[in-house]
């Protein structure tokens, strides 16, 4: 009853009104012992919910900042299409088949078809699942993984893609891809039934945006100059404040990414839990960017900042398909994998000629099989042929379906801007708008 | 009346200023430049891959004197610019025609 009013007068007469109020109907107001964990659950929904939110902030600068300033407003008007994009097809689409409940189309493989609804105003005449949260909070913290996938794609094809056609993509990546293979796990599918364990979605979030953007990187191709005769040229990203600020912003969110996945919080055993995910959570993200602090002075005498952003981000796909059931020194050695991992693997790209602009491969790709592999080291339930297993299903299944999707666009609109749109920006040639017009001379 | 133009180390820059200034130099053109010379740039490594810089930044100076001045403004440049390593730069002296002050029409020694 006070929820109700609350809603409907405001926060000022809140204030005005509550302890008269609280007063008026003292015995009314404490919720009942299943009140309280549903109340509390979905609490947490909500501000985990919004930290992830955050993430679609965090891609933005740091994209912004990795991609030269003639495609910065281009990559922002990405970021912000797909995170929107995402918000619509995910309800129409995405929430039900990646969550059916009993209304498997087949059964553990293929979700239901429906438009998502939320309860009735006031949850008046509904019964809700008092052992869980409300479906409006559910909704809203399970969308902002998907979109998190959808912006991992758009940082690898930055520079070159046409916008319409990565929309396109994206559209099919968060109503259909992304939702079928999650629920696959998190639906409660044939992974789940397998052992399958991914706290958090090293590989049902970051691989599957990673494998995603591989297939598109590798039919865009890569950027014109960045190979040619052999040699790797380097396009050094415009704002390495943006990109630095992108990652503080991803490391933030990830508190809510990891830590809502607990996805309980209506006990004293649930809280400490989420404690412990968001120790480990910091410490993983810590020791990648370590890793990758000393890895570059070693290698290459001068630290390398971007090295070091993304190594960060590697620590913390690392630590998030287990984040719970490590100590802090285990969170520390997986993290600090991650960071290695980025520091090897994005020269290997390029030697194979792999243009991903931002490192959004082997960040989440690379970090999250390993990541999803090294759950065998601190949680008992994993199974290291399960987890291999499952990798390689959803691999298979996201790049096969990507490539599709990919190919069909290419075939149909093409993927690629012209040359000439491509050397002068994509700024100028797809917006004519500028993100710095005083500094372009133009 | 000589045109004395230096290149040097963009960080030497203010040091060169104040001993000028003190031998009684009253003007110069400060320019920031890129260029090659016996240095011929270097090699940095971003991401993993290594790239030539082939112009290095330095700061080009364009000082008028009178010409019995030269000689002593050449050997403070030479001197305060110097580091010893590769890369400090060159000055080259040219004869200077004609020079006049915009604001009051003087012209030759009496403009400079």
């Amino acid at each position: 009853m006070q929820f109700k009013s609350l809603t409907s007068t405001g926060l000022a007469a809140l204030l005005v009104f509550l302890p008269v109020a609280a007063l008026a109907q003292e015995a009314d107001t404490t919720p009942t012992n299943a009140d309280i964990g549903f109340i509390f659950t979905t609490f947490m929904f909500l501000v985990s919910g919004f930290l992830v939110f955050f993430m679609a902030a965090g891609f933005a600068m740091l994209e912004a900042g990795l991609v030269r300033s003639k495609n910065v407003t281009m990559q922002l008007t990405k970021n912000m299409a797909l995170f929107s994009l995402a918000s619509i097809f995910y309800y129409i689409l995405g929430y039900n088949l990646m969550y059916p409940g009993d209304g498997w189309s087949v059964d553990g493989i293929l979700g239901a078809f429906s438009i998502t609804s939320l309860e009735p105003v006031g949850l008046e005449g509904a019964e809700p699942d008092l052992t869980y949260a409300s479906v409006g909070s559910d909704f809203f913290f399970q969308l902002m993984f998907c979109a998190a996938t959808a912006s991992i794609v758009s940082g690898a094809l930055a520079e070159r893609i046409k916008l319409w056609p990565f929309l396109a993509f994206v559209i099919v990546l968060v109503a259909v891809i992304y939702p079928i293979q999650a629920s696959w796990k998190w639906g409660g599918g044939f992974l789940d039934a397998m052992g399958f364990q991914d706290f958090a979605g090293s590989t049902v979030v970051h691989s599957v945006g990673g494998w995603a953007a591989l297939t598109g990187a590798i039919i865009l191709g890569p950027r014109l100059g960045k190979y040619k005769d052999g040699k790797v040229n380097p396009m050094p990203g415009s704002n390495l404040a943006l990109a630095t600020l992108g990652t503080f912003i991803l490391w933030l969110g990830w508190f809510g990414f990891n830590g809502g996945s607990q996805l309980y919080m209506d006990t004293s055993g649930n809280v400490a839990d989420i404690s412990r995910i968001f120790s480990n959570t910091n410490t993983a993200a810590a020791a990648g960017a370590v890793a990758a602090l000393i890895l570059t002075q070693l290698l290459y005498k001068k630290p390398d900042l971007t090295m070091i952003l993304n190594g960060a981000l590697a620590g913390l796909v690392s630590i998030t398909a287990e984040p719970l059931t490590p100590s802090l020194v285990s969170a520390t050695l997986i993290g600090a994998v991650g960071g290695v991992i980025v520091v090897f693997a994005v020269p290997l790209l390029d030697r194979l000629k792999i243009d991903d602009v931002v490192g959004a491969i082997p960040v989440h790709l690379f970090a999250g099989i390993w990541g999803t592999l090294a759950v065998c080291f601190t949680n008992s339930a994993a199974s290291f042929s399960v987890q291999l297993t499952s990798i390689v299903i959803v691999g298979a299944f996201v790049t096969v379906s990507s490539a599709v999707v990919w190919l069909l666009l290419k075939a149909m609109f093409g993927l690629r801007v012209s040359e000439e749109a491509e050397i002068t920006g994509l700024d100028r040639s797809e917006l004519g708008m500028e993100a710095y017009p005083e500094f372009s001379g133009s | 009346m000589k045109l004395i133009i230096a290149t040097i180390k963009p960080f030497k820059l203010d040091e060169v200023r104040t001993a000028l200034t003190d031998a009684g130099v009253s003007g110069m053109m400060v320019t920031e430049i890129k260029g090659f010379g016996a240095q011929s740039g270097h090699t940095e490594i971003y991401r993993g891959a290594e790239y030539a810089v082939n112009f290095v930044p330095k700061v080009k100076l364009e000082i008028a004197v009178p010409a019995s001045m030269a000689d002593q403004v050449v050997s403070i440049i030479s001197t305060t610019a110097r580091t010893g390593k590769i890369g400090d730069g060159k000055i080259f002296v040219l004869d200077l025609e004609q020079a006049m002050r915009v604001r009051t029409g003087e012209t030759n020694e009496d403009a400079l």
